[in-house]
């Protein structure tokens, strides 16, 4: 199954795809070719394993969390990928670093991103500055003002942050936008998105880079306990730190794996940024997928009280994952995700993103029903500093 | 679709390029402006069916969808002035123009029906490229509508070929890489680009995105069979009191065509 999705025409099954304007479809192809050509080009992976390894600072720990588990009244034992000790503070500079190198050798000088959080948007502006690339990245104004401190080290980075006054003046925004820069800057633009989102080659492209993740998770358990985990679980926004734990373990049918989306403030439209039990089907952004929106296909405004989780649509993949029900998928609400970010704070020394503070959610609710002496692994996706000023203020 | 290949063979017997003006459905009195536009020369309209993200288009068509719906415009809104607008102009070539997503909600095969009783000929989709399309076209053409595909700067001469033939009585260029807005210059490679293009497809061309200007339409007329003007006539709506939006809009279309302006003091500069 692993080895034949997307199919030629970027499906993975009804979902993914290539919906975009007509502009956009050869440069669609150009990046395909070269990433098929240089996953097989030698120096093309020495370069980018030794950015991974001396730059980026892989690979990152697997950490027991013994006092976390027992607050989630677990028997079992809990193991946290620490992407949050990548280099930039989160998983996201894996695709961002891959793609950068991909786009200096199409001789592509610039490139654009979209961000929510910030994290992806720092992760490529510091892509662009190791490599000499320059770098524009698109961020709603409601999110500029709630991760003020990632706005201003993109700037220190060199990068030039555009706000968005569009629409929700989120991260759904921020895409639209840099969608409409890239159609019109094709020739010289690389765009770099950031989740397993967009036409296709995006989703397959952005999970290979963020597949090192269960790659290096499994080794690292199979080295602590001598086994494949029993269960995995990671946050869903667009959906590329869930992809990249759960791709190399799906060929392992004994491993549950659970997406965690955000369930914001209620389930009512727009309060929440959870596709699988609020979302039909749609096309958002170029790829065909699960997506919140109202009876005439207008898309909805969402709620998360993490910005990386705060979009209508969910990456193709998960969509199919979900359909053939080898993942299953959950909501986690604000509040739940905040109890999480405090008690593993407090419990463990180590302040996770918002975002991944709902896989920690959707555990301490849930740990009581994990079977006894089970191992248990979560991507801990981002560190909470951006998070810090917003929680101090609530 | 007939009047959308109608219109096209009495423009080639004519010797004469066309125009095609879009309007936002649903910002301002629709079927009034168009009624306008037709009036003072327009000979299609692109009915522009107002969604919440379009991606291909600039800021004034942008805040022409926001604004539309915040007065609350669905699809059925569109049917029923399409219907008005049929009703006063019986050849008028009528084609919604959108993007994917509505259409899918509604459902391809309830679309075309509803489409098709409403008078609406053809369907343009900015997002839909046709490899995607097979099954909204067959839902198309089985209640008479046509399916018209955009070609890029960028397209390649096998795309060419496949968006010629998956086309129903014209295709749409785009004249260049960026989205929908009123341009002063037209890109300098486009005549050269246009006749090149031209010469390859079996089908008409209409040029749009950028094309705003009495100059414009002299220089792209003898390479094309239409333009289309959009955010021109959007923004010239959105300019001024509800009741003269109709008056800007046509004056929009004279101008372009330069045959007798009424009132140019109303015209918006171009910037």
């Amino acid at each position: 199954m692993t080895a034949v999705l997307p199919d030629k025409h970027g499906f993975f099954g009804t979902f993914g795809g290539q919906f975009v304007p007509e502009t956009l479809m050869a440069a669609l192809d150009e990046f395909e070719r070269a990433y098929k050509q240089l996953k097989r080009d030698r120096a093309f992976r020495d370069e980018l394993h030794d950015i991974l390894g001396e730059f980026v600072g892989r690979p990152t720990p697997l950490t027991e969390a013994r006092r976390f588990a027992s607050l989630a009244n677990g028997a079992f034992r809990l193991f946290l990928k620490r992407e949050d000790l990548n280099h930039t503070g989160a998983h996201k500079i894996n695709n961002a670093i891959g793609q950068a190198l991909i786009a200096k050798r199409m001789g592509k000088q610039r490139v654009i991103a979209e961000t929510g959080a910030g994290q992806h948007g720092v992760a490529t502006a510091t892509a662009c500055a190791l490599l000499g690339l320059q770098c524009v990245v698109y961020m709603g104004e409601v999110d500029m003002a709630r991760q003020e401190l990632n706005v201003f080290r993109m700037r220190l980075l060199g990068a030039e942050v555009v706000p968005v006054t569009s629409g929700s003046r989120t991260l759904k925004d921020a895409i639209n936008e840099a969608i409409r820069d890239w159609v019109t800057n094709v020739r010289t633009t690389h765009y770099i998105i950031g989740s397993v989102l967009g036409p296709h080659p995006y989703p397959m492209i952005v999970r290979d880079f963020q597949s090192v993740i269960g790659r290096e998770a499994l080794a690292q358990l199979k080295k602590k306990t001598g086994a494949l985990p029993d269960v995995a679980i990671a946050c869903v926004g667009g959906g590329s730190n869930a992809i990249g734990l759960f791709y190399e373990m799906l060929p392992h049918p004994s491993i549950r794996m659970i997406g965690v989306e955000a369930g914001g403030r209620g389930a009512q439209l727009g309060e929440h940024a959870a596709r699988f039990s609020g979302g039909a089907l749609g096309v958002l952004h170029g790829t065909r997928s699960m997506v919140l929106q109202d009876e005439f296909g207008q898309i909805a405004e969402t709620h998360s009280i993490s910005a990386g989780l705060d979009y209508p649509s969910i990456g193709p993949e998960h969509a199919y994952l979900q359909e053939i029900g080898r993942v299953e998928y959950h909501d986690c609400s604000d509040d739940l995700a905040l109890e999480a970010f405090h008690k593993l704070s407090e419990s463990e020394g180590i302040i996770p993103a918002l975002e991944s503070s709902h896989a920690l959610g959707w555990l301490l609710r849930n740990g009581q029903t994990i079977a006894r002496d089970a191992v248990v692994v979560v991507n801990l996706s981002g560190r909470g500093d951006k998070d810090v000023p917003q929680v101090a203020a609530l | 679709m007939k009047r959308v290949e109608t219109l096209f063979r009495r423009l080639k017997r004519e010797r004469r390029c066309g125009l095609i003006a879009y309007v936002t459905c649903g910002d301002g009195d629709t079927g009034r402006i168009v009624d306008a536009l037709a009036r003072a020369g327009a000979d299609a309209i692109e009915l522009g069916i107002p969604f919440s993200d379009p991606i291909a288009d600039g800021p004034v068509i942008q805040a022409a969808s926001q604004r539309a719906l915040q007065h609350g415009t669905t699809t059925h809104d569109v049917f029923a002035i399409a219907r008005a607008i049929r009703a006063l102009h019986a050849d008028l070539p009528l084609i919604a123009f959108s993007y994917l997503n509505p259409i899918l909600r509604y459902g391809a095969r309830r679309f075309a029906h509803d489409a098709c009783e409403a008078g609406i000929d053809a369907v343009l989709l900015t997002d839909l490229p046709p490899e995607a399309a097979a099954e909204l076209r067959k839902e198309l053409r089985e209640e008479g509508l046509g399916a018209v595909f955009l070609l890029a700067p960028t397209s390649t001469d096998a795309r060419i070929r496949a968006i010629d033939r998956a086309s129903d009585g014209f295709v749409y260029y785009v004249s260049t890489t960026g989205v929908t807005g009123a341009r002063r210059e037209l890109d300098p490679s486009l005549l050269g680009r246009l006749d090149e293009v031209r010469a390859k497809l079996r089908h008409p061309i209409a040029v749009g995105f950028g094309i705003s200007r009495h100059e414009h339409y002299e220089l792209l007329r003898e390479h094309c069979d239409a333009i289309v003007v959009g955010s021109a006539i959007v923004r010239a709506i959105g300019e001024g009191d509800a009741d003269g939006a109709a008056e800007r809009a046509a004056n929009v279309v004279r101008g372009i065509l330069d045959t007798a302006i009424l009132d140019t003091a109303s015209i918006a500069p171009v910037p």
